[in-house]
């Protein structure tokens, strides 16, 4: 299990270090070649991998820094603050939870158009800033974490629901930030569907859309491809293995989306 | 008093505002809006031409296209979800007994489900070539004959569901790992004692009681299946137009929805494809809800 589970990676790393001949053997490779750097350099050469490196890390981490924000100030907000609408507003949120967020892909794209921002890395940030997941885990550590009679005992003193997120709710939630952090910028770092479709025609579009044109065409270069896959999964994998004890926990917790 | 309460509210407000200002305009509204352009005729570039009633449905009820990819997807979820419901439990039972390590390996277990789909999908579809493909090669090595994967259905459901299988299998384990770590011990060790052997007490003790995980687990990776357009999308790499093969053998309906909207334009016709999906979706779990309707006496998650 352990095998199959690491072989397609391992096998993705030996490829970007074999020249195409190697692959094309009888016997297809299991070692590492020596390769890798000419396969980099001629990846280089072929597409602005720097370029597409450069935005991926862009949207993912203005992504995940604003998804989180938003999202602790709303599951402070909807777990324990009182306002007119929170409850209906917040079942309206959970049940979004379980609609295909693809559904609303063409209306998204003429949304956006509208708004002048086709082809350009603002259409991918800033509806990735909010997810009803990211809300409804984060309510959930509110109320696990802060005590309501700390937040009214604040309140009470003529603090501000403002002032209480930021020096007394956020610092208490600041370790499961971190790790909503992660997660949301390795789902942006992997978001496809949306990307390909509004960075159409961007000629510097985010590493997983550069992949895809990398794999068109009429001959396919393997070794090429998967050295540029290994480069574009090496960022998310190294932050996993950075923070996976925690990242377990959170899956395990059943909080955390596809 | 009453300036309390509005100063109160004002602050919460201000919390939840940029929230639900994003999510109203980038989330709710695209939804909405879906089913109000399914009824409409509408050109991705020249825009709105009118009201067309049911026309874009009776359409696609005759769209032979369309059937063809619903099948082709129902084809790939039921192989990736059985797969992967069957692996996955058996995975958590595996995890459960392991008494060292046990972190390490939820950490194996996990690393699948973070790498792209987009490398997923490149990685398999060169592990599933014709010509250099590792799975050929074994195939070779056992006397079987090299098998055109990307171009029989069967075939490309196969490799499709691979992929899918290889992403999710080990998160679905974490998620019914902890709910069998929720499992009274007495219950399994008063089992164990009358004499049940490990495969009965999994039955019927550990399985019902961690039925609503696993109902939650099959709900979502129906509804993901049901969306799935990376893994075929790429999986043939040298056809990129979202067609699935010459001759549509792995189209799925979110590329069939690409298709339509992306590559012919006709977004009152892909809002339609969308609006049929959302109801798929629903209709599943209204009918995952009835099936697993929690029974009075069972315990909770």
């Amino acid at each position: 299990m352990v095998l199959l589970s690491l072989f397609p990676l391992y096998w993705s790393f030996v490829m970007a270090t074999h020249d195409n001949s190697a692959i094309a053997s009888p016997v297809p490779p299991l070692l590492p070649g020596g390769h890798l750097m000419a396969n980099l350099t001629r990846m280089f050469d072929t597409v602005d991998f720097w370029a597409a490196l450069r935005n991926s890390f862009l949207v993912a981490g203005i992504v995940s820094v604003a998804n989180v924000l938003l999202s602790t100030m709303a599951g402070f907000a909807f777990a324990l603050l009182r306002f007119p609408g929170r409850d209906k507003l917040f079942v309206a949120v959970v049940g979004s939870m379980l609609i295909p967020n693809q559904l609303g892909i063409i209306p998204m794209y003429l949304l956006v158009g509208a708004l002048g921002w086709q082809d350009t890395l603002v259409a991918v940030i800033v509806p990735g800033m909010v997810s009803a997941y990211s809300v409804f885990w984060m309510r959930q550590v509110v109320r696990e974490a802060i005590s309501a009679d700390l937040v009214d005992a604040a309140r009470v003193d003529g603090c501000s629901p403002l002032r209480i997120y930021r020096h007394v709710v956020f610092p208490c939630l600041r370790p499961h930030a971190v790790v909503l952090a992660m997660l949301t910028f390795i789902a942006s770092w992997n978001d496809f569907f949306w990307p390909l479709v509004v960075l159409d025609s961007n000629d510097t579009p985010t590493v997983q859309v550069a992949l895809s044109r990398l794999a068109g065409g009429y001959f396919t270069d393997f070794s090429l491809l998967l050295t540029g896959v290994t480069m574009g999964t090496l960022p998310v994998v190294a932050l996993f293995l950075l923070l996976a004890g925690r990242i377990v926990d959170g899956v395990s917790r059943g909080a955390i989306n596809r | 008093m009453a300036g309390v309460t509005s100063r109160r509210l004002n602050g919460a407000v201000l919390l939840v505002a940029p929230f639900v200002l994003v999510f109203a305009v980038f989330g709710v509204f695209p939804l909405l809006y879906t089913a109000w352009m399914s009824v409409r005729r509408w050109h991705l570039i020249d825009g709105d031409h009118g009201f067309v009633g049911l026309a874009n449905y009776a359409r696609l009820f005759a769209d032979p296209d369309f059937y063809h990819a619903l099948g082709n997807t129902v084809c790939i979820l039921v192989v990736a979800t059985a797969v992967q419901m069957v692996l996955s439990l058996w995975l958590a039972v595996l995890l459960d007994r392991a008494t060292r390590g046990r972190a390490l390996w939820c950490s194996v277990a996990l690393l699948p489900n973070v790498v792209p789909a987009v490398a997923v999908a490149l990685i398999f579809a060169q592990l599933f070539g014709r010509d250099y493909g590792v799975v050929n090669w074994l195939l070779k090595l056992v006397g079987a004959g090299p098998v055109n994967w990307q171009a029989h259905s069967w075939s490309a459901y196969l490799g499709v569901a691979a992929m899918v299988v290889w992403r999710w299998t080990g998160y679905n384990a974490l998620l019914c790992l902890a709910a069998m770590q929720t499992v009274p011990r007495e219950l399994v060790e008063a089992a164990q004692l009358d004499g049940a052997s490990r495969w009965r007490v999994f039955r019927s003790v550990t399985l019902p009681l961690i039925r609503p995980t696993v109902s939650f687990t099959l709900l979502m990776s129906v509804v993901g299946g049901l969306q799935v357009f990376t893994e075929p999308q790429l999986f043939d790499v040298a056809g990129l137009s979202g067609t699935g093969g010459n001759d549509r053998q792995f189209q799925t309906v979110v590329m069939y929805l690409y298709e339509q909207g992306f590559g012919r334009w006709d977004a009152g016709y892909a809002a339609t494809v969308s609006w049929s999906l959302f109801l798929l979706c629903a209709a599943f779990g209204v009918v995952n809800a009835f099936v697993f309707r929690r029974p009075r006496s069972g315990a909770g998650p």
